[in-house]
């Protein structure tokens, strides 16, 4: 208990919570919508409930939840949400220096819990993993109070929309108040040139690549918007005029 | 699930529930769920800092310009015109103080008055 409560009080967990609290209006409105989803979709409250607690993860629900509705094959369902998810598999890879210091269980409750803002969030403040210990507690802090802001505001929301699926109205488009907290902490990336490169290209692809089935265009996007980047950054950074020979 | 059974609890539901928790929880920690030391390669490391901006705006643009999996062909979207004036805000606070909030109330001013108002 005294552990969890050293958490709490750490300034890197509270900071964690502040920049997550800036973008729960959109997560709650998002979390809202996905549980009147569930609902609708003719789930009863108790495997919307379970749903919600356990899967924790909008996009690989929103697309799951037709799908039970339908009676699709199991491992149609399971498959589809794991392409849905394909882009945390990346994340992963980015997350794995941050995290190969704690033993599997705790990398286990982090990576369940890091979601697509917490992750954004977390690689925007640090850039490199901690070398030394403090360095990673106050990694891990941050990573915590982000998590912990960006799980309770989605499962309220969530619990509040299967409660009330029947009285709120789906065609006033709440849900997009979270494409537009996406939207925030996307302009919030868009510090260096190469990132609003990358922003664009994978915009476009995504776009583009629509028709790909299981959402793979999200993870066509993010390939070729990096392999652009990684590419554009052996350019040299100005193009110079040719420098004329001749005599000084 | 059958429509007779609608709003009912039953096994099967809850047996691909679970499946899915293991889904997320598989995905999210695939790369670091073996304890073997081994490194991405260099570039693949410096390639990943731009995977975060390509994620959110792979997600959020075809939510924007695309209906039903077609892109849209007129301008009378609110969804287009809340994403402007939110990326607008931002732009104009210049990211400081609580800008992503402004970004989302911003939107949601103009998109909830477009929606449901004018059918937008």
């Amino acid at each position: 208990m005294a552990r969890w409560l050293a958490w709490w009080r750490h300034p890197e967990f509270q900071l964690g919570l502040r920049e997550m609290a800036a973008v729960s209006p959109g997560l709650a409105a998002w979390g809202l919508m996905t549980g009147v989803a569930m609902v609708k979709s003719g789930m009863s409250p108790l495997e919307a409930v379970a749903m919600s607690l356990m899967v924790f993860a909008g996009s690989s629900q929103l697309a799951a939840i037709p799908l039970i509705a339908a009676g699709a094959p199991v491992w149609v369902i399971w498959a589809t949400a794991f392409c849905v998810n394909l882009r945390f598999v990346v994340f992963s890879a980015h997350m794995r220096p941050y995290l190969m210091h704690l033993p599997l269980r705790w990398r286990l409750f982090n990576g369940y819990l890091t979601a697509d803002l917490s992750y954004v969030m977390f690689t925007k403040r640090f850039h490199h993993p901690a070398t030394d210990a403090v360095g990673q507690r106050n990694q891990l802090a941050y990573l915590g109070g982000g998590s912990f802001f960006n799980w309770s505001s989605w499962q309220i929301a969530s619990m509040l929309g299967i409660g009330l699926a029947h009285s709120i109205p789906t065609n006033w488009g709440l849900g997009f108040a979270g494409i537009l907290a996406l939207l925030g902490v996307g302009c919030s990336l868009a510090s260096t040139h190469l990132r609003r490169v990358s922003a664009g290209v994978a915009a476009m692809a995504a776009v583009a690549a629509f028709a790909l089935p299981f959402k793979l265009n999200i993870v066509v996007a993010i390939a070729a918007a990096v392999a652009l980047c990684l590419m554009l950054e052996h350019l040299p950074p100005t193009r110079q005029p040719p420098r004329v020979k001749g005599p000084a | 699930m059958n429509p007779s059974a609608m709003n009912m609890t039953d096994g099967w539901t809850l047996g691909v529930i679970l499946g899915l928790a293991l889904v997320t929880l598989v995905t999210r920690c695939f790369f670091f769920l073996s304890s073997q030391p081994w490194q991405l390669p260099h570039w693949a490391q410096r390639g990943l800092q731009y995977a975060p901006i390509a994620a959110l705006s792979a997600v959020v643009l075809p939510e924007v310009v695309m209906t039903q999996g077609q892109l849209i062909t007129t301008w009378l979207d609110a969804r287009v015109f809340a994403t402007v004036a939110g990326a607008a805000y931002f732009f104009a606070r210049k990211g400081q103080g609580q800008a992503v909030l402004g970004t989302i109330v911003t939107g949601m001013a103009v998109y909830l008055p477009l929606h449901i108002g004018l059918g937008w």
